[in-house]
């Protein structure tokens, strides 16, 4: 029998307990039970079919996408658009726990700074997985590469969005270490970056927005509400995810003090989701009164064109599912524990209909009809599919690690709860 | 609150760790085994072309050395004897394109014209220009068709060809986020086929699909292969990156006509040097009454239609 040291001796410098906090780690997060190793395991399988589709598309050209010069992104940006929303909706959780001093949140409030890291890990993978050379990727390394930066938006997308990264891994890393070393963070270190955060959260998303806005030869994202339609979005979608997880960590792993923090993310859905509607209702009237060629992606993706109707199906479920969840958001009932079932389905909904709303309701009628008004359809690709999947899964299982990480800080509140 | 958090004890910790240690090598040997398509691909580029700098950091040592492998490639993977030129702006020029559309009878020969000269892929038959069908009284390209069959013309329709508009204010260059696409000196908007990483960007933000993408390597048989090409316009793209239409610079720069305008059977196309006051397109420019494509998003293209 035998056991990690539980802590470093006092006289210990960073340089050696600071790998043993690593290695702690590790051997936290691969700890578990039968279900948790069926749950990686089956993860790992997924992600390695994507990655082995991801191979074969590089070594085969992107000829293995549906991908055509008519519709040029497809099902990846479509996913980085709402991964960049998903990032930044951990920041709803921010807000109450800091800005606001909801103690409850605060302690639970390391749960959306992890979901960001796992989204945004993602996000950079989706643009990987787009990229035709992903071999020249140094290309857009400053320095030894050419960044065209200020004038090209994607080099601000790829500041603002490993910057993101960056902050939240401070923040998180820095609190678990302070937890492994059994001292008190010190908010000097980290309170000056949580408030750093919160501006970037908006800032990733409006910069994603402003990707594709500012293209004047594409009337349908040529609009100035995209920015804050994305945020709005990003607003239900980030929390509606926070909630389930939330739900679902209590219920494996007996942590406390989650019911508020679920109560206050559902009171801010609420108010989101409807903001969200607003604003599409809002585009959609001025796209479809004022009417002429402005309007021909929007009827093309509501109605059909030309007797091409492939993306009607769905952005009529997200319709349906944005309205079904933002009911059963503004029923009372919601808020009560039991009827937890109803408010997982109202997430549920909202987060796959803010995934079709963004991704391919978004991405793709940018592209239909084209410049030259062709109608060329999209259909993504098996392949683009495996490869998507494959994202999701390494995505989800860099979430559970790090949720496993972090589990004895969440279980033990009153260690943070201290702090300020 | 105490200083020492209790952790738990682990019972046989050395059988966990192999036991661990184990998956964690079964989980890397799976992912070697799923990646490995990438050997094939990483077969196809040399270190030379990996670690290549940008088009305008090049010594001219340096671009003899490029152009002598890619020559090389050329010749092993297309069997195929060519020559790459790495042909400069002409001091004092400014390339401008019009088109008649008065004559346009949208035979299509300009389109099968630039297929053969830039070496594209011939399974795609892929080329950087497009035909509109149009119906007469109206400027909607919504009302044209690019896929129109039958004899040409036709009573009630109007043809426009639409090619890359080589802009004064291209979004095409702003949007590209490593510099591979700029403007040179004579107005053509070129692409460093080495320097592009193929995020498509410049491709969702040019308003007249000029642009296109190489989503297979480029089939070309040995015989049909032009040998006679430009390391900024026509040689054989590799996969993965973004081409577009360059005037021919290739034959441009060499004081030569655009492949598409020789093509034409109508005389509808003209090409010249804006900057030379006796050239012929100065003169339509000057007399004709002209227009350019989506004048409203400020692009400024250097091609322009007018009618008799």
């Amino acid at each position: 029998m035998s056991s990690i040291p539980a802590s470093p001796i006092e006289n210990e410098t960073h340089i050696t307990s600071y790998p043993k906090f690593i290695g702690r780690s590790l051997w936290l997060a691969t700890e578990g039970s039968f279900a948790f190793y069926a749950w990686m395991t089956a993860l790992t399988a997924v992600f390695l079919v994507g990655a082995n589709a991801w191979a074969n598309q590089v070594a085969g050209g992107m000829i293995g996408t549906n991908m055509t010069d008519q519709v040029s992104w497809g099902l990846y940006i479509a996913n980085f658009t709402f991964m960049v929303g998903l990032a930044a909706g951990g920041v709803m959780m921010v807000i109450p726990a800091y800005l606001y001093h909801d103690r409850k949140m605060h302690d639970v409030v390391i749960i959306g700074e992890l979901l960001a890291i796992a989204a945004i890990a993602m996000c950079l993978m989706f643009v990987m997985a787009d990229l035709g050379r992903p071999d020249r990727f140094w290309h857009m390394v400053p320095g030894i590469g050419k960044f065209n930066w200020p004038i090209s938006m994607l080099t601000w997308d790829v500041i603002v969005l490993n910057g993101y990264l960056l902050i939240n891994m401070h923040i998180c890393g820095y609190l678990l270490y302070m937890r492994f070393l059994g001292r008190k963070p010190n908010p000097v270190w980290y309170v000056p970056f949580v408030m750093l955060s919160i501006v970037w959260a908006i800032s990733i998303h409006t910069v994603t927005a402003f990707l594709y806005c500012g293209l004047g030869g594409r009337p349908f994202w040529n609009t100035a509400l995209l920015a804050p339609r994305f945020l709005a979005s990003a607003f239900v979608s980030g929390p509606a995810f926070i909630i389930v997880a939330m739900i679902f960590i209590k219920k494996l792993t007996g942590v406390g003090g989650l019911d508020q923090p679920i109560g206050t993310l559902t009171k801010i859905i609420r108010v989101t989701i409807l903001i969200n509607l607003l604003m599409v209702a809002s585009e959609l009237f001025t796209e479809f009164y004022t009417g002429g060629s402005h309007v021909s992606a929007a009827k093309y993706l509501f109605f059909g064109l030309h007797g091409k109707t492939a993306l009607v199906p769905w952005t009529w479920t997200a319709i349906a599912m944005n309205l079904i969840a933002a009911l059963l958001f503004l029923w009372p009932g919601v808020l009560m524990f039991k009827w937890r079932p109803v408010l997982v389905t109202a997430c549920v909904m909202a987060f796959v209909g803010a995934w079709i709303e963004k991704g391919m309701g978004l991405i793709v009628p940018g592209f239909i009809p084209s410049t030259l008004h062709e109608i060329v359809e999209y259909v993504p690709s098996q392949l683009e599919w495996k490869v998507t999947v494959g994202i999701w899964a390494f995505g989800l299982m860099i979430f559970t690690i790090a949720i496993k990480t972090a589990l004895p800080t969440l279980k033990r509140t009153d260690f943070i709860d201290n702090q300020d | 609150m105490t200083n020492h958090p209790s952790l738990p004890i682990i019972e046989n910790f050395s059988r966990r760790a192999a036991v661990k240690g184990a998956f964690a090598t079964l989980g890397a040997g799976a992912f070697v085994a799923a990646i490995s398509p990438l050997r094939q691909a990483a077969k196809n580029t040399t270190a030379a072309e990996f670690m290549q700098q940008h088009y305008t950091e090049l010594s001219p040592e340096q671009k003899d050395e490029v152009i002598a492998r890619l020559e090389a490639e050329t010749k092993e993977k297309y069997g195929a004897d060519v020559t790459i030129g790495d042909d400069r702006p002409i001091p004092g020029t400014k390339f401008v394109y019009a088109i008649n559309l008065s004559v346009c009878n949208g035979n299509g020969k300009c389109v099968e014209a630039c297929h053969q000269e830039n070496n594209h892929d011939r399974a795609t038959n892929q080329s950087y220009i497009r035909v509109l069908e149009m119906p007469k009284g109206t400027m909607d390209m919504e009302q044209g068709s690019t896929t129109y069959s039958g004899v040409v013309p036709k009573d009630d329709k109007f043809y426009l060809p639409v090619q890359c508009q080589q802009c004064d204010e291209p979004p095409c260059v702003d949007v590209c986020p490593v510099k591979a696409t700029w403007k040179e000196e004579d107005g053509i908007v070129v692409v460093d086929y080495n320097w592009c990483i193929g995020c498509r960007y410049c491709e969702a933000a040019c308003p007249y699909h000029a642009r296109r993408f190489n989503w297979k390597e480029p089939e070309v048989p040995a015989k049909e292969v032009n040998p006679d090409q430009s390391y900024l316009s026509n040689r054989i793209r590799p996969v993965g990156v973004v081409e577009k239409c360059t005037y021919c610079l290739h034959r441009t720069r060499r004081g030569k006509l655009p492949a598409c305008l020789e093509a034409c059977p109508t005389g509808a196309r003209v090409f010249g040097n804006i900057l030379d006051k006796d050239s012929n397109i100065r003169w339509i420019l000057q007399n004709k009454r002209v227009y350019i494509l989506k004048e409203e998003l400020g692009t400024k293209p250097a091609f322009f239609y007018y009618f008799d």
